[in-house]
């Protein structure tokens, strides 16, 4: 099975936001990025599917030069072959991105695309969606489990308060969530041998954005805490301030 | 996620490969190990679930060739490995310790081709488990004196003798156990379930409670001639095998300080006394930063010591020196900690009590603090002093 992973490098999940000046954009210098959290669940997904079938799983990752840190750990964790799609920066429009991705993904004659659902940094969830309209290829997205029996394709997706199943065929689009699988580690042999594995570059063919980012805001400072008692009396106070105040309930 | 301190801007120096190595390991132990450290810390057990964890991710024989199924890394790589465990807890680090320098490392450096190729891949994946038996009841600093005897015959060698406080020894499939000879000591590897060969649990330990010691019990055991190791002998090759280790615990101890401090740091800026936090004081000032200098110095030392090992460079009292400065200061770091937590410090909802008690069982095995003390003695004196 030909399997392509479109990965993401996003800032670590315990990264503290800071902004730059103008409040555009956010400001890179003290952030240690990673491979987005779904992305893994995309790349573990892959990996099983080729202990299975054989096959080969290639991953591709648009963005800067920095992005290939991110590639080389999913080469770690054992994937076969990478393209970097080398942009001056990550775009803040996904459809542009998608198109780019779309370009290279049509040149590699894949049965699979996997990717995350989402990117925990600008968390707009389209990239499986877009994909599959621009290759003209069904799409399946927040994907809780796959199962490829020859070019069949079923696969659990979690909708709100439910499950649905979704048949498709292959070549197809899958947008993992969490719960899909146990990412593995990367294995310090895998480490070494994603050093060696030549990360094919080429320019990324970007169409200009038609998002534009107006501004960034932080989000509002959190208030103290308040403490309703200690014991089953305080529950009709806490119900009240939680419908209330909280207005949650 | 732990950061792991790093004062001087030592990870320059790694490698990217090293330093994601390192993320590795650590994401590991944050999220697979730390939430069992104070159970089984309490229940004085080994988590028997890790073991093939550890094979998968490589930190098992990291040094040991590729051919047989091990890393095939360099020195470097094994400490920060080594680090990065121990900052979990010490008998984390002991484990692989003990399987990777004490019996992947002998098998491979003393065995045969036939017992290299049945033991390292298994080992290597942590589908066996080694131990190594040295130490005896009546011989610890001194295992030249060693009691244990093998005695060659038609059918094999015949073991008599017991082996006291060896790491994994209730849970081993194999022993690397040395005994005097009539060619002077020699290394066997004994098989569970030999007849003749028993184990028996050591109990109510308050150090190392996460790591399962035992006694190694031989009775008339007869051992093949195929599990002789043929190339090792004297007690030299025990204490080849010693090396490996003690250079890892050189590691390992600066990790189990690294997470104290981690620990005593946050807790100071978060404690509240006399209206403001305790890290404001000074007398507490003066505990992080003594306990900052000396990891920084640790750190460096580690580093240039891996650097030398994997030139071939490093010798036996360099990593004497390291693992006699490394495991003295962490244990030192370890009990300062423990009082800026001070009440808190003394429970298992924090870590620095189980690394504090864990270190002085790493204060002793390996040749205890005096022993290295001395062997650095006699190689600038060029005077023994050990009798
Ligand atoms: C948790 C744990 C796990 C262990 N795991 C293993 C294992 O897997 N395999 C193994 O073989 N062993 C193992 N050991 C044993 C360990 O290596 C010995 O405990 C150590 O070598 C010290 O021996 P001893 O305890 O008999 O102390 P002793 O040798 O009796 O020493 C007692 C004291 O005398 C001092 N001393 C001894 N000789 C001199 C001298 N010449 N000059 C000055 N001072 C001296 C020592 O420094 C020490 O302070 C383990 C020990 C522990 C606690």
């Amino acid at each position: 099975m030909n399997i392509a992973v479109c990965v993401k490098q996003t800032p670590d999940t315990e990264t503290r936001v800071k902004l730059t000046d103008d409040q555009k954009a956010v400001n890179e210098s003290d952030i240690n990025f990673i491979l987005n959290p779904y992305d893994e669940f995309a790349v573990e997904e892959a990996l099983k599917l080729r202990e299975t079938n054989g096959g080969e799983v290639t991953i591709i990752s648009l963005g800067p030069d920095r992005v290939k840190s991110a590639i080389r750990s999913a080469l770690a964790m054992g994937a076969d072959k990478a393209i970097h799609l080398v942009a001056d920066k990550n775009p803040s429009d996904p459809n542009a991105v998608a198109g780019a991705l779309a370009e290279e993904l049509k040149t590699g004659n894949y049965d699979l695309i996997l990717l995350g659902k989402q990117a925990i940094d600008d968390d707009h969830a389209q990239l499986p969606s877009l994909l599959g309209e621009k290759l003209g290829l069904p799409a399946v997205t927040v994907v809780v489990k796959l199962d490829i029996n020859g070019d069949q394709v079923t696969a659990e997706r979690e909708i709100d308060g439910a499950h649905e199943i979704v048949t498709c065929n292959l070549p197809a689009v899958i947008g993992a969530q969490r719960g899909l699988n146990e990412p593995r580690y990367a294995s310090l042999k895998g480490i070494m041998k994603a050093k060696k594995i030549p990360i094919e570059e080429k320019p990324a063919a970007l169409a200009a954005d038609q998002l534009e980012i107006e501004s960034f805001n932080y989000p509002p400072e959190k208030s103290a805490g308040k403490i309703v008692g200690d014991s089953a009396d305080a529950v009709p106070e806490l119900l009240r301030l939680l419908h209330e105040e909280a207005k949650v309930i | 996620m732990f950061t792991g301190v790093d004062f001087f801007l030592i990870d320059d120096l790694l490698s990217e490969e090293e330093r994601k190595i390192r993320q590795t390991i650590r994401q590991y132990v944050d999220e697979k190990f730390l939430p069992l450290a104070a159970e089984y810390h309490r229940k004085a057990d080994f988590p028997l679930s890790v073991i093939p964890e550890l094979g998968a991710l490589g930190v098992l024989g990291v040094t040991i060739p590729e051919r047989y199924g091990a890393a095939g890394l360099n020195h470097t790589i094994y400490g920060l490995a080594m680090q990065e465990l121990e900052r979990g807890d010490s008998g984390l680090r002991s484990f692989a310790s003990v399987q990777g320098s004490l019996v992947m490392y002998p098998i491979s450096r003393y065995g045969s081709e036939t017992q290299k190729q049945l033991w390292l891949p298994k080992l290597a994946s942590g589908q066996a488990v080694g131990c190594f038996g040295l130490t005896e009841p009546d011989h610890g600093s001194d295992p030249g004196g060693m009691l244990t005897k093998a005695v060659h015959t038609a059918d094999g060698w015949l073991l008599n003798g017991s082996k006291m406080w060896i790491t994994n020894a209730p849970i081993a499939d194999v022993a690397v156990v040395w005994a005097q000879t009539e060619q002077g000591i020699r290394g066997f590897l004994v098989e569970k379930g030999t007849p003749g060969f028993r184990t028996q649990t050591i109990k109510g330990k308050f150090s190392l409670r996460a790591s399962l010691t035992g006694e190694l019990i031989f009775d008339d055991c007869l051992v093949p001639e195929a599990n002789l190791l043929p190339e090792g002998k004297g007690l030299r090759a025990p204490l080849s095998c010693l090396n490996e280790a003690r250079y890892g615990i050189a590691w390992g101890a600066i990790g189990a300080a690294m997470a104290c401090y981690e620990e005593a740091l946050d807790y100071a800026k978060n404690r509240i006394q006399f209206g403001k936090p305790i890290a404001g004081f000074q007398l507490t000032q003066h505990k992080l930063v003594e306990m900052l200098n000396e990891i920084t110095k640790a750190q460096l030392l580690n580093l240039q010591l891996g650097r030398l090992k994997d030139q071939g460079k490093a010798q036996y009292y360099h990593i004497s020196l390291a693992k006699r400065n490394n495991v003295d200061q962490a244990l030192k770091i370890a009990r300062s900690a423990r009082t800026i937590l001070a009440a808190n410090g003394i429970t298992d909802e924090y870590q620095t009590i189980r690394h504090l008690l864990n270190l002085e069982s790493v204060f002793t095995y390996e040749g205890t603090h005096d022993i290295h003390t001395l062997i650095v003695g006699e190689h600038i004196t060029g005077m023994g002093a050990f009798r």
